[in-house]
């Protein structure tokens, strides 16, 4: 049984369903990427076991406990952090004063955390007192992820945090989220830039209307010559 | 030089004393309808009417408290009053979210119908301060009339224009500097106040961050009924109470939170002295001080007064025109809460 | 209920509401609330143009409205010789001058482009223009208000039939809202809210203040209100007498004819204006239904449904939002007009937002925004509910006075007037009762904006989700 599971799930945004049995699942410790083409329900899989959409059918499992009925809200306190794809820092606000809003729901000392924070970010450390609409677009997604890790979460969930930004903030992106995984994180992430995030994948998923099409270590897939044809590009 | 420092005491007296009494109260005025813009983001028309809300239920407190021969010596009895006002006058903003906004701030509707809303909480303000007080004009001020009084000046000083300072006056710049402090302290350094921000700022991720929005949305009704409790009895302590001058300060207050960018307070602050300083020196005539400044044979013949005080509301609507055709979103480009 | 016999329902209780005012309380009261229910039936078409069809948010109806009552007084009142005699030049000059600047204004914020040019070119031609016109007008308007101050100290007008009136306050509000348009459309719809407040509160000051053009506060009485006749005059007239004879069966002898007469020709006048009235009412309707029905109105719903998609369709929004902002507001202009003509005066005082302006939005909301027939209904409900209810509360107030004056010989607390005095509860409440329908119409339109946000009369077809 894995820490966070969805488990064949139905369900859309009150209209048809846009997952179609779909069943995602990541380990602690481990990064599982969501891959597949437009429209193939990537980040409504995700958005389906952060509890913002209707699930229809099937069932959302942290921990071995059943969350498919919790609000998005409850379940942050549960341990799930999520980072959207955009509008995901508060840009009005300093970086320090997002990583405190990240924290709002905890009541004890944050400054550990916040700390372990610059240490993994050394940039956000530097320009802590700056305006989050300020930075670039590599430095808001560092803001973005560490406002997500300041819950101290035990699952945190990406949707398409390479988007828009160069190949080499990509790869430093990369890199931070192997560290994260390293302090026994469980990392869901939802990626357009399939090859180069499967390459960090425990687990990929590759998804194709609503329904998964392959499930494998990340390693498999990528050798997998159907999913590199289909879906890699050769 | 005599004719120098006459002018300069004439401007002092009629320009740029009143014109800071009266931009701090339009400053509090307009940062009410600022937070409203930003965390509830609509422009909300029952403001000029909760500030005779307030100011209203202020009112009786004082007679209250004037029958109960309380007084605050050399102060209005009113400051004692106005924590009472405030009081009734949340309770009043709260139940009406309750019972109006909610409503759509739940099925996510248009800022426009949330106006619409308070187009409809406005006629019932309105006709709770007329059930209650009447339409007639109220004057509340007790306690000493002036700090410095005109003749006392002039002996003082030698010259022959005078310059008298209400107390009214000077405690609406203490009342609205404390109170303007506070505001930033709160939404600067603590963690509602800082909630407030980030829901104004990305409601969506606010959420994810699980900050409660009915609280931020309590606090900010709470914040507002006292924003325009002040704003509205330091207004009526300095001119006097009248229900129908509230509503017609929605103009000017308007025009200053616009000027200044919606949601931004700072803006607004900004905004509120413009307008105001803006209102006064164009209804002030300057015969009298052209005449101290001006070689002797250059006197002008007019009252040099460029708009009459009949058309103040003009100067508001023309600093929104010039706003909205020059740069739309204000001169601090609101539209956020940033302290 | 279907889709066609609601209206007709609703109509015909409307009616029923009106005949039993007939009955109870006088035909007289009934044709002046009937009078005024066309008029505000004409606004609230007006609006609903602008909300119903564009959910344009107009907060200065009270402009339009009252220009059209300025509109009436300049286009009816006969010149007064004297007054142009003294100061007309001047006046007239300063006029042309004023047009001269705007020309250059708009010439230069049409041919430049440069931002910085356009914006301290304006900024300087305002300036140089307030320097250079005010002299001029102010020595005019100085020499016009001295001359008769008592019974003129004004222009007058043209002498005009105040019918013409209606069609130019039509174009004058037409002008007014391409200015406002030019200004406030296009961005967030409560600037636009913000910016028409403003043109009101400004409208209704030049009306109170500038009396070589209105009289200002000393109002003008007695506006010449033809075709429709004077009751007095009516009362002279043989051929009145001879139709109150033969309809009453009394005769000019019996000792009850005089009062027969005056109250025949009250009712007679009040009767020449509703007929009037619907036939402007109808035009209005039938343009108005037209236009809604037209590929123009259909583009103006989906414009209003949808802006984004409509303009990246390649409509011009703003400008489909203008037009319908003019259109709007000449006939609000139109109706202005029409209740100047009515009360045969010009009173700036009386012009007050909460019954020229947010009163209309109620009729729109109540009565159904975007279906003009419902525009009409809430017109019509709205003025009778606005009347009745302080009649209502008045009743209200007496008879608790008189039913609960010996049992409750409580006093309460008053909260008016200076100080906290004893008084006794009665006595308030009767005070109070006045300010009782300002209550109602605020509740009424938060119940209907909540609970019935698509209005008595429905759009068709419209799926607006609030």
């Amino acid at each position: 049984m894995s820490f966070l599971v969805g488990e064949n799930i139905f369900g859309g945004y009150g209209g048809a369903d846009i997952l179609h049995g779909c069943t995602v699942s990541v380990e602690k410790g481990e990064i599982a990427v969501i891959v597949g083409p437009n429209g193939a329900g990537k980040s409504t899989a995700m958005k389906a076991l952060l509890g913002m959409l209707t699930v229809r059918e099937g069932a959302v499992r942290l921990n071995g406990n059943d969350i498919t009925h919790l609000s998005p809200q409850d379940r942050v306190s549960e341990g799930m952090a999520f980072v959207p794809q955009t509008n995901n820092v508060f840009a009005g606000m300093t970086v320090q004063e997002n990583l405190e809003m990240g924290a709002y729901l905890r009541r004890d000392d944050i400054t550990e955390t916040m700390e372990q924070i610059y240490s993994l970010f050394p940039i956000l450390g530097e320009k802590r007192r700056q305006m989050a609409g300020e930075l670039s677009g590599g430095q808001r997604q560092q803001v973005a992820v560490g406002r997500a890790l300041m819950t101290k979460p035990s699952v945190l969930m990406l949707d398409e945090p390479t988007a828009g930004v160069s190949p080499i903030v990509m790869d430093e992106l990369f890199d931070r989220i192997l560290e994260v995984r390293a302090t026994g994180i469980a990392v869901l992430m939802v990626e357009q830039n399939a090859r180069q995030a499967l390459e960090i994948a425990d687990r990929g998923y590759v998804l194709v209307q609503g329904e998964n099409k392959y499930t494998d270590t990340g390693a498999a897939l990528l050798a997998d010559p159907d999913v590199r044809k289909s879906f890699l590009g050769g | 030089m005599t004719d120098l420092l006459n002018a300069l005491v004439l401007m002092l007296n009629f320009v740029i004393i009143p014109a800071t009494s009266y931009g701090a109260q339009l400053a509090l005025g307009a940062l009410g309808v600022t937070l409203v813009y930003g965390i509830l983001r609509f422009g909300n028309f029952a403001h000029g009417d909760t500030m005779a809300f307030g100011t209203m239920f202020t009112i009786f407190f004082t007679w209250l408290f004037q029958g109960l021969g309380l007084s605050l010596g050399v102060l209005p009895t009113a400051l004692l009053a106005l924590p009472f006002g405030i009081g009734v006058t949340a309770l009043y903003a709260i139940s009406i979210d309750r019972l109006v906004y909610r409503h759509y701030r739940v099925k996510r509707s248009a800022p426009v119908i949330l106006t619409i809303a308070s187009v409809g909480v406005m006629f019932v303000t309105n006709s709770v301060v007329r059930f209650l007080i009447g339409t007639n004009e109220q004057r509340f001020s007790d306690g000493q009339k002036f700090i410095i009084k005109a003749r006392d000046f002039k002996e003082w000083s030698g010259l022959s224009e005078g310059m008298k300072l209400k107390t009214t006056e000077a405690l609406t710049v203490v009342v609205a500097g404390i109170a303007v402090a506070a505001l930033f302290w709160f939404l600067q350094r603590t963690r509602m106040g800082k909630a407030m921000r980030a829901y104004s700022d990305n409601e969506d991720l606010a959420l994810l961050s699980g900050i409660n929005p009915e609280r931020v949305v309590m606090v900010t009704w709470i914040i507002t009924a006292a924003l325009a409790t002040l704003a509205g009895v330091l207004f009526g302590l300095d001119k006097s109470f009248k229900p129908f001058t509230y509503f017609q300060l929605l103009l000017p207050i308007f025009a200053a939170a616009i000027l200044g960018g919606v949601g931004n307070p700072l803006g607004a602050i900004a905004g509120g002295f413009v307008v105001a300083f803006s209102e006064v020196m164009v209804t002030y005539p300057y015969k009298k001080f052209l005449k101290y400044v001006m070689p002797e044979n250059l006197e002008p013949s007019g009252l040099m007064q460029l708009l009459t005080v009949d058309y103040k509301f003009a100067v508001s609507f023309i600093i929104l025109v010039a706003v909205l055709l020059i740069k739309p979103t204000g001169l601090f480009s609101g539209k956020v809460i940033r302290a | 209920m279907s889709q066609s016999l609601r209206p007709i329902l609703l109509f015909a209780a409307m009616a029923a509401a009106l005949l039993a005012v007939g009955f109870g309380q006088g035909w007289p009261v009934m044709l002046v609330i009937l009078n005024l229910c066309l008029i505000s039936a004409v606004m609230s078409v007006g609006l609903n143009m602008q909300w119903g069809y564009a959910g344009l948010f107009n907060a200065g109806v009270m402009a339009f409205v009252a220009v059209g009552g300025m509109v009436a007084v300049l286009i009816s009142e006969p010149p007064v010789m004297v007054g142009w005699e003294a100061g007309g030049a001047r006046i007239l000059v300063a006029g042309v001058m004023v047009a001269t600047f705007s020309g250059l204004i708009y010439a230069l914020r049409r041919f430049i482009s440069r931002r910085w040019i356009k914006n301290w070119g304006t900024a300087a031609l305002l300036v140089a223009a307030y320097f250079i016109i005010r002299p001029v007008f102010e020595g005019g308007v100085t020499a016009v208000e001295s001359i008769a101050a008592a019974s003129a100290g004004n222009l007058g007008g043209l002498g005009l039939n105040i019918l013409v009136s209606w069609v130019v306050a039509a174009v004058v509000c037409m002008g007014v809202a391409w200015v406002i348009g030019r200004i406030a459309l296009g961005l967030r719809a409560d600037y636009l809210a913000i910016a028409t407040l403003g043109i009101s509160e400004i409208v209704v000051a030049v009306a109170k203040n500038e009396e070589w053009l209105t009289r200002g506060v000393k109002n003008i009485t007695s506006l010449k209100r033809a075709p429709v006749p004077r009751e007095t005059n009516l009362q002279q007239a043989e051929w009145f007498q001879n139709l109150v004879s033969t309809l009453s069966g009394t005769n000019p002898g019996d000792a009850d004819f005089k009062t027969t007469v005056i109250e025949a020709s009250s009712i007679f006048v009040k009767l020449c204006f509703t007929g009037l009235f619907t036939i402007v009412l109808g035009i209005v309707l039938f343009l108005a239904i037209r236009a809604l029905n037209s590929p123009w109105g259909r583009m103006m719903r989906a414009i209003r449904d949808n802006d984004v998609a409509a303009s990246a369709m390649g409509k011009n929004v703003v400008r489909r939002h203008r037009e319908v902002f003019i259109v709007g507001a000449a006939i609000l202009g139109v109706s202005g007009a029409m209740l100047t003509t009515l009360d045969g005066q010009f009173t700036p005082t009386g012009y007050q937002p909460l019954r020229y302006t947010f009163l209309i939005w109620v009729m729109v909301i109540v009565g159904g925004s975007g279906n003009n027939l419902g525009a009409v209904l809430g017109g019509f409900v709205i003025w009778f509910f606005w009347i009745e209810a302080e009649v209502a509360a008045q009743w209200i107030s007496v008879n608790m006075e008189k039913v609960l004056t010996p049992y409750l010989d409580v006093v309460l607390i008053s909260l008016g007037e200076g100080s906290l005095k004893v008084q006794h509860g009665v006595t308030w409440l009767k005070n109070a009762a006045p300010h009782f329908r300002y209550l109602l119409m605020g509740m009424v339109l938060l119940l209907a904006l909540r609970f019935s946000p698509r209005g008595l009369i429905p759009e068709a077809g419209a799926a607006r989700a609030h």
